[in-house]
């Protein structure tokens, strides 16, 4: 997130798209409700009927994957009438003419030919995203998970720039990120291309400063694969050992039958976790890990905070540290890793990451502090881009429309999309332990919309069987209106009744994070 | 800067800032003017009357401090002997209200201790309130001293148990209006409805009963709100004490909001997680899973040893033969494939120190950028 959480609450708009709040980030909707209930206004841009749509001024429902279409759609209203925040765009950003440009096409009538956002719903969200004085956009991966993702993310910071929301308390571009620490693993260098707070594996000086730091020569200056490379790259033959911690693909993944391929394809697999995952079960070596109950260190929340772990039990048998693990293998690879506790390897984070050179255990005991924090009298950054963006000048990039990898069809003739549900968490390994949690949510279903039920033949509760080109499972039927007629929505949690099978493991050609939220599929009822 | 006035409470001179109420300038001072109904972030409804104070400018006459605003003329006493009395009276009205029965005897009385090893040992029955010795009625019974003699009936109250999380006795409600206030203004979830507030309905859902009407999404704010033992975790009620745990701070390993926890641990076991209240990003207020999902951590499903494949299953195996076998097959890749032909997928479920590691271990080690994490999935 550019901003905290709390100046979600202090927006005068919300503009949530591709984020089921309530139910993913259910504290961090907290704050947008309590900003609603005291006058902000809430556009919801989203397919399905989410609980937080119940909050809003503006809900428009698109079509699956146009979201360039509707965020074009609504810049090119905001220059057309001159709604946008000239001293901003003028002292703060350049592009602005490409950006003219690649809008002018986007009309109302267009947007709503592509998106089905009735075009004078988009003049009036435009409008009122555009007076605001302060705007917030959340967003989660609804928006990313698109072969189109980079381009979705780009478009909504040329929207946050062009009418002045970025680095002002109360607004910004907010990502919500869906696990614990996935802000933390980036910023450590959990990452191809990059070593511990973003800095390129191919830049020479950064290169010899870890190789310093760790005491070695000839780190690689060539950027890796993403775990959506490796597996294929396993599949072809190019591909031998793998080491997951704390990962089950085997349900996450897209396009599982390939996934499994891929893996079984491996001359080598050590999964590393706390429970036999799906995923475990294909490995070579199974190693058992700690949880987070079990262990002192740290994770940073979607808001970059830094906040401490620590230990409350000790952990089952004989279960270590994921740390501890790793360097007993690379002691016995010839490269010598020891620690003696998670505060030591702190330290060292700090001294070879400049945006965490600031924190220490002892400024985050009571609280948490917000990288940047480039010095131990810094007081960290919650809110990025204040006076200039980081690069400089904003920039704003032109972007056109492109349509999702795989569209309905006569023999797939219906969009299917994914997400999760309250009561359940990733891939289930964890809730799926708690009875009151399995009682509230108890299994898969798809949610299917009255008119393709009654077409269909299908009744509440009663089985159907869904296919896509790449796999199929049978599931009970949701009947009503959370997805409008051609919709079809799966929650991903259920390894038994994977959705997983069904999805497309297109890939954004820059992201490379596949298109988990677009692809056809077929229904019939169950026999 | 914002504009710093002073006024002076017992004796003593005190900051506050414009806006503040008396509640809260005492609070900000380390000054404590107890309350059962005021919930921090919601707006002060006066409810509980607990929170009385005296202003010498106006001897015997008693102002609410949740709702009063500080003024810098003011002079408080926040435990003169008329606010004392009344907040006795108070305190006892509450107790007589509803089965309290934690204060059944005064603590000056002689069979207190042999009370107190009575109601310890029978433990588990009814007779002693689940948040017995967590509660904010009970801690105002002993430090003012007050005794309730009223019981209800077995039965003058309905109870409420039918979802699988929160277990809530009208007997013990005390009407402060706490757990309204949680769910409607800090979740902003609607599911509680103090419209039916009287003698005999109390607090009662918006659908009467059950609790679990479709509004309510089990976040829990309501039981962490309340300060007596109206509404209790089920899953800890009678089988976890206050004083047989201890409790640790940590960081929830859901999504990426990073809620404080509170996790409590008997016997080497998670049993209960709460809120941390001090600070953000949650400022106590968690979600379903945070609250209620904590089983997998002494899970008997655990991982316990290492295995390594043999056949279609596993076997177990020992830390060193099992890392022997990992760094063996590894290094013999990394040489005959090359090290491009490896890579290593962290995770964004484990601690910063970890990951760290990961990518360590993958370009120091491995030497292969090949490291990635699930934050695409």
């Amino acid at each position: 997130m550019t901003n905290p959480i709390k100046d979600v609450e202090k927006a005068d708009v919300l503009l949530i798209t591709g984020s089921n709040t309530t139910e993913n980030h259910p504290v961090l909707s907290t704050y947008a409700k309590r900003g609603i209930a005291k006058g902000a206004k809430l556009i919801v841009v989203d397919p399905r009927k989410i609980p937080i749509t119940k909050h809003a001024t503006l809900w428009l429902r698109q079509t699956l994957g146009t979201d360039v279409a509707w965020i074009n759609g609504m810049m090119r209203v905001i220059i057309e009438e001159g709604l946008y925040d000239e001293s901003y765009v003028t002292s703060r950003t350049v592009g602005l003419e490409d950006l003219k440009k690649a809008v002018e096409p986007f009309t109302p009538e267009k947007v709503e030919e592509i998106s089905g956002i009735p075009a004078d719903q988009l003049v009036e969200a435009a409008r009122l995203y555009a007076s605001a004085k302060a705007a917030s956009i959340l967003y989660a991966m609804g928006i990313t998970q698109h072969t189109c993702g980079t381009d979705n993310v780009k478009s909504l910071a040329n929207l946050a720039m062009l009418c002045g929301n970025v680095g002002v308390e109360g607004g910004g571009v907010n990502p919500l990120r869906g696990q614990n620490n996935v802000q933390g693993a980036c910023d450590m260098g959990g990452l191809p291309n990059v070593y511990s707070g973003y800095q390129a594996v191919n830049n020479a000086d950064a290169k010899k400063r870890m190789e310093a730091a760790w005491g070695v020569t000839g780190l690689s200056d060539k950027p890796g694969l993403t775990v959506t490379q490796m597996l294929p790259a396993a599949h072809e033959g190019e591909f031998s050992a793998l080491y997951i911690i704390g990962e089950n693909p085997m349900v996450s993944d897209p396009d599982l039958r390939h996934a499994e391929k891929c893996l079984k394809a491996l001359d080598f697999l050590v999964v590393q976790d706390i429970f036999l995952t799906e995923t475990a079960k294909l490995a070579d070596v199974v190693l058992p890990s700690l949880c987070f109950a079990e262990k002192d260190g740290t994770f940073s929340n979607t808001e970059r905070k830094v906040q401490r772990v620590r230990k409350a039990v000790d952990g089952p048998g004989e279960a270590r540290t994921d740390w501890d693990i790793l360097c007993g293998v690379a002691s016995r690879m010839g490269y010598p890793m020891a620690y003696e506790n998670a505060r030591q390897i702190f330290a060292e984070i700090g001294s070879v990451t400049p945006t965490y050179c600031g924190i220490n255990y002892e400024r985050i005991d009571s609280d948490g502090l917000f990288w940047p924090c480039t010095g131990t009298d810094h007081p960290g950054t919650p809110c990025l881009h204040m006076d200039k963006f980081s690069c400089g000048l904003g920039v704003f990039s032109a972007i056109g429309f492109k349509p999702p990898a795989e569209m309905p069809d006569d023999d797939y003739p219906l969009y299917l999309t994914t997400g999760r549900v309250l009561y359940q968490y990733h891939t289930g390994t964890m809730t799926m332990k708690s009875e009151g949690l399995n009682a509230q949510s108890p299994e898969c279903f798809v949610e299917i919309s009255q008119e393709d039920a009654d077409r269909l033949g299908v009744a509440q509760g009663d089985l159907v069987s869904v296919a896509s080109r790449r796999g199929k499972i049978t599931v009970p039927a949701v009947v009503g209106d959370m997805t409008e007629p051609g919709t079809v929505f799966i929650p991903f949690h259920w390894a038994k009744q994977a959705v997983n099978l069904l999805t497309n493991s297109a890939l954004d050609p820059i992201a490379r994070i596949p298109e988990l939220k677009v692809c056809a599929v077929r229904l019939e009822k169950a026999a | 800067m914002t504009r710093q006035d002073t006024l002076r409470i017992n004796g003593r001179e005190y900051a506050f800032q414009p806006g503040d109420t008396l509640l809260d300038a005492a609070k900000k001072n380390g000054l404590d003017i107890p309350s059962l109904c005021h919930l921090a972030r919601a707006t002060p409804t006066g409810v509980c009357g607990v929170c009385v104070v005296e202003l010498a400018e106006r001897p015997g006459e008693l102002v609410r401090a949740c709702m009063t605003p500080a003024e810098s003329w003011m002079t408080v006493r926040t435990e003169s002997p008329c606010v004392v009395a009344e907040r006795k009276a108070v305190i006892k009205r509450f107790l007589d209200s509803g089965f309290h029965n934690c204060a059944v005897r005064g603590a000056d009385s002689q069979d207190w201790t042999s009370f107190q090893m009575a109601v310890q040992a029978s433990d588990g029955a009814d007779d002693l309130c689940p948040a017995w010795g967590d509660c904010q009625l009970q801690e105002l019974a002993y430090r003012y001293q007050v005794c309730g003699d009223h019981f209800p009936r077995e039965g003058e109250y309905p109870r409420q148990s039918v979802n699988p999380f929160i277990f809530r006795d009208y007997a013990r409600c005390i009407q402060c209006g706490r757990c309204v206030q949680a769910c409607n203004e800090i979740q902003v979830n609607m599911a509680i409805d103090a419209s039916m507030r009287d003698e005999n309905s109390k607090v009662t859902p918006l659908t009467d009963f059950p609790l679990a009407n479709e509004d309510c999404v089990f976040c829990g704010e309501c039981i962490q709100a309340c300060p007596v033992g109206a509404l209790v975790e089920k899953g800890s009620r009678y089988t976890v004490r206050p004083w047989e745990t201890t409790r640790v701070r940590t960081t929830c390993s859901y999504c990426g909001v990073g809620c404080q926890l509170w996790l409590h641990v008997k016997d080497n076991k998670v049993v209960k997680v709460t809120g941390v209240e001090e600070v953000g990003p949650n400022y106590g207020s968690l979600c379903v899973k945070g609250r209620f999902g904590f089983h997998f951590v002494s899970h008997p499903d655990r991982l316990t040893t290492p295995l390594i494949k043999e056949g279609d299953g596993f076997r177990e195996a020992s830390w060193d033969e099992a890392l022997d076998l990992v760094a063996k097959r590894l290094g013999e890749l990394k040489e005959t494939k090359g090290p491009d032909k490896l890579g290593v997928l962290t995770s964004a479920r484990v601690t910063n120190e970890e990951n760290y590691i990961a990518q360590k271990f993958s370009r120091a080690v491995l030497k292969t950028n090949n490291v990635d994490h699930c934050a695409r999935l």
